[in-house]
């Protein structure tokens, strides 16, 4: 009962925004232009999901014809890159990180230049990229790397470092190796910090995504919003947006799910 | 020195001084201490008064400045799994099942699986925690994770068991409920038992021997055997006229300890 009156509060102002909304276009206050009306918007949605020609057996089967529409080809190409971007950046992140985490020597060496490095944004490198790789998949992913592999890293290597010094000597006590401390013990112990940093790292992805697209590809749903500009289609442009944070919050939820299915002995930052 | 064949643990002339505010502070000062085998003896004192400095020392954690200990002999210098030790605050990894607690010594060990197995289950049934095989700490009360992390060093079977204020966290009944456990296990796998503690009580009625610690200085200010039959009554006579004697020789340690506080010094 609670659970159903919880919902149904939350929904409210998202119906009274879409409300006000239609109001404003229903009555000619905006010009449709600046601001579509929502149902233009779901109209053009509908639209740019759909596949664009007439089903066709000669040319391939149901479910193939099924995902032919634009916007399911553009977010399958923006997830692609996401993640291959965030594989690539967290997959070189977490090594270095547990190093830098573990030993005083690796963290000395390596914290300076990550520290230069770090404060400065992916959409700085776009030149850069495009130097590199030139256009296509390439830079884009090179972008998402980056905007994944700092979290990761600082989340990693915090995971490492605090390690309650407890559980160590608990590990010296029972007689493990070092190899059986790092593997058994700080790693686990570090799972909360590094699966925040992957969280965190999969957001970053999916703004750079968006802004990458913007400039190296001709897909993805950052260039499909670009582009809808030229043609001054507002509507296409929201349908777009939406999209986008619909698909953040579907990637932020399956990862929030999948950590605390993994996390089911973590109690959060109380001590255990 | 001679020593006895008895003679399980052997601390002798042992210093441990840390730097405070640029001055020495002797945690531990000429400490001699012999535990023999199956012994229970208890470290009682004010905190800050060197007792668990010396049970880490014992333990390997934290090595002396300066003096011997020898466990059957042999020098300690590192910590290892024939001194298995239970803390205060339960140190149970939170992403094992209680059941992966206690068997992860023996995997260390590198047992064979089947073995491991059996141990494990004699071990919950011995501790009462069959129930609680599957569950992660966190879903645990603190006397049930006590259990465990106790579990986890008999697992060890090491002779010598290091207890540092283990049941200090817990309610007056579930307390006294893991001391007689304690006794239990204790007379039936006989293990050497050093167990710090700040309660006269819990000293008196768990240990053969009480060995009480003086505040900075660390040295031992007295070491009384308690002669008295077990199961032990806290409200008999004889009980209380020790406790009565312990009471006056800690309030001595206390006051100092606070004195020492009031003028600002370094605290624990």
């Amino acid at each position: 009962m609670k659970r159903y009156k919880h919902a149904a509060s939350g929904i409210l102002v998202p119906l009274a925004a879409l409300a006000f909304w239609q109001l404003l276009s229903t009555m000619g206050w905006v010009n449709a232009t600046i601001l579509p009306s929502p149902m233009q918007v779901l109209t053009k949605w509908w639209a740019y999901l759909r596949p664009m020609e007439a089903f066709d057996p000669a040319q391939g089967p149901y479910l193939k014809w099924c995902l032919s529409g634009e916007l399911i080809q553009d977010a399958m190409g923006s997830l692609y890159r996401v993640l291959v971007g965030f594989a690539i950046g967290t997959g070189l992140a977490l090594p270095l990180g547990l190093a830098m985490g573990y030993s005083k020597v690796a963290y000395g060496l390596f914290n300076p230049l990550i520290q230069v490095l770090r404060p400065i944004p992916p959409i700085a490198y776009i030149p850069l990229s495009i130097l590199w790789f030139g256009l296509g998949n390439p830079p884009a992913v090179f972008l998402i790397s980056i905007g994944a592999f700092f979290p990761m890293l600082m989340n990693t290597v915090a995971g490492v470092q605090n390690v309650d010094s407890i559980y160590l000597r608990v590990g010296r006590n029972l007689g493990a190796s070092r190899y059986t401390q790092f593997t058994r013990i700080i790693l686990p112990a570090a799972t909360p910090y590094i699966f925040t940093g992957a969280r965190i790292g999969m957001g970053t992805a999916f703004i750079v995504v968006i802004v990458s697209e913007m400039i190296a590809v001709n897909n993805g749903l950052g260039y499909r919003i670009l582009e809808a500009r030229e043609y001054l289609w507002s509507d296409k442009i929201i349908a777009g947006m939406f999209t986008i944070g619909l698909l953040g919050l579907g990637i932020d939820t399956l990862m929030s799910r999948l950590s605390s299915r993994l996390l089911r002995w973590h109690r959060g930052l109380e001590q255990g | 020195m001679t020593m006895d064949s008895s003679t399980h643990i052997s601390v002798r002339g042992v210093h441990k001084v840390f730097q405070s505010g640029g001055q020495d502070v002797y945690a531990l000062k000429a400490i001699d201490l012999e535990v023999a085998r199956g012994e229970f003896v208890c470290l009682l004192g004010p905190s800050g008064c060197g007792k668990s400095t010396l049970l880490n020392a014992v333990a390997g954690f934290s090595l002396p400045t300066s003096g011997v200990i020898d466990v059957e002999g042999t020098a300690i210098i590192a910590p290892g799994p024939d001194r298995g030790m239970v803390f205060q605050e339960y140190a149970l990894f939170p992403w094992m099942t209680v059941e992966q607690n206690i068997a992860f010594g023996l995997q260390i060990k590198g047992d064979a699986k089947a073995a491991i197995q059996e141990k494990v289950d004699q071990l919950l049934g011995l501790l009462h925690l069959q129930d609680f095989r599957k569950r992660y700490p966190k879903d645990l009360s603190g006397g049930m994770r006590q259990r465990v992390a106790i579990a986890r060093v008999l697992a060890l079977d090491s002779p010598i068991m290091l207890m540092d204020e283990p049941f200090g966290a817990l309610d007056a009944l579930t307390r006294r409920n893991l001391q007689d456990e304690l006794l239990r296990l204790w007379t039936e796998l006989r293990k050497t038992i050093l167990f710090v503690t700040h309660s006269i009580e819990e000293a008196l009625y768990l240990a053969d021997r009480t060995v009480v610690m003086t505040y900075r200085p660390g040295t031992i200010k007295r070491d009384l055997y308690v002669d008295l039959p077990r199961p032990r009554d806290v409200a008999s006579p004889g009980f209380n006229a020790l406790k009565k004697e312990l009471s006056l020789l800690l309030m001595e340690e206390q006051n100092r300890h606070e004195q020492d506080e009031f003028r600002g010094a370094a605290v624990d």
